[in-house]
């Protein structure tokens, strides 16, 4: 039956403040029941406090063949990360 | 109709009013208790055999949440009762007749669309129960029902859901769930039936009068069912008293298969 329904891609926000992450996939034939798998399959454990599902189909992915264009231009940029600067020791959570 | 087991360990004519009123109590909590772990254990048989992993999943989870609420009344219970059996005495040493689950929980699976017909109209009551429980007079009780009303709201959402999947489903679908319903209607009849405990707790502000609950569970159950494009069956009176320790033929081979370990093994732990 399983193999009838569309996939959905699974976020899980772990708690509140925190951003939601994907943990996996679920089959579902709609959103709600996606919704009820996701919460079944994984939140057993006390894994989060919201979830977000998304129609895999509906995810528009980059191309692997474009990887060295799309990524490979930011490499040699490393001014781009913030290491540059002292950071005062009072400063706590950087 | 004979009496269950447990009825002959009542105090007696000699037996005081608190001590009549503790074993009215203890039936009443047995009689919820049993019903959550026969549900529980017939949930339990889907394992691996469910149409999809995450409905096996989703069915599991279920069962699990019922075998707690099990745990938590058959333990109040065990102390009620004071004679030293505790929540797995109580769930693997006692023989049918001393089961005083609904008629309703110990029918067999059947297929999909009997198991969900059957679950949606025990979450229906047990919501209805435990939302009434929340304040009861007796605090354990309340503090358990707290609990367990969490649980039986997701139940209740994952049955209504597949109701109304498959009754609004396709024709086979829609004509199993009919089937189904048509087949358990009449074990609903037990579940407002009060008795003398029911009636005892209600008084002593315990319990709630079924008769409230009634109303307010068939109005609800009306609604899915419409939304399901699903009839509902005429009442039947119906015969059977689970919650009396009078069973239907199923429970006894569901314990001997539950049982088995702790009876060939007695005392055995993992």
């Amino acid at each position: 039956m399983s193999n009838d329904w569309p996939l959905f891609e699974v976020f899980i926000r772990s708690r509140a403040g925190l951003e939601h992450k994907h943990v996996g996939s679920v089959h579902a034939a709609d959103a709600r029941m996606a919704i009820d798998h996701a919460r079944d399959v994984y939140t057993r454990r006390q894994e989060g406090v919201s979830l977000w599902v998304v129609k895999s189909s509906d995810i528009t992915a980059s191309d692997p063949a474009e990887a060295d264009a799309l990524f490979e231009p930011a490499k040699d940029k490393v001014y781009r990360h913030p290491t540059f600067y002292a950071i005062p020791d009072e400063v706590k959570n950087l | 109709m004979s009496a269950p087991a447990s009825a002959d360990r009542s105090a007696g004519p000699a037996g005081s009013d608190a001590q009549r009123s503790t074993e009215a109590l203890l039936r009443y909590v047995l009689r919820l208790g049993d019903t959550s772990l026969v549900l529980g254990q017939r949930l339990g048989e889907w394992v691996g055999h469910a149409p999809a992993l995450e409905e096996d999943l989703g069915l599991a989870n279920l069962a699990l949440d019922l075998v707690g609420q099990a745990r938590l009344l058959l333990g109040y219970a065990g102390e009620l009762e004071g004679r030293g059996r505790d929540e797995d005495a109580l769930a693997f040493l006692r023989d049918s007749p001393e089961f005083l689950n609904l008629t309703l929980a110990e029918q067999p699976n059947g297929d999909f669309a009997n198991t969900i017909v059957r679950q949606f109209l025990l979450d229906a009551w047990q919501v209805e129960i435990y939302s009434a429980l929340v304040s009861s007079t007796d605090t354990r009780l309340g503090a358990i029902a707290a609990k367990a009303l969490k649980e039986s709201r997701y139940h209740h959402r994952f049955s209504s859901g597949w109701l109304i999947r498959l009754g609004d489903g396709t024709d086979e679908s829609h004509r199993r769930v009919q089937d189904a319903l048509d087949s358990l209607w009449r074990l609903t009849d037990e579940l407002f039936a009060a008795d003398e405990v029911d009636e005892q707790m209600a008084a002593a502000g315990i319990a709630p009068r079924l008769s409230e609950l009634h109303a307010r569970w068939s109005a609800h159950v009306d609604q899915v069912l419409r939304e399901a494009t699903l009839q509902r069956p005429a009442n039947v009176k119906y015969q059977w008293h689970g919650k009396r320790g009078v069973h239907s033929e199923h429970l006894g081979h569901m314990l001997a298969e539950m049982q088995y370990l702790q009876r060939t093994y007695p005392g055995a732990q993992w």
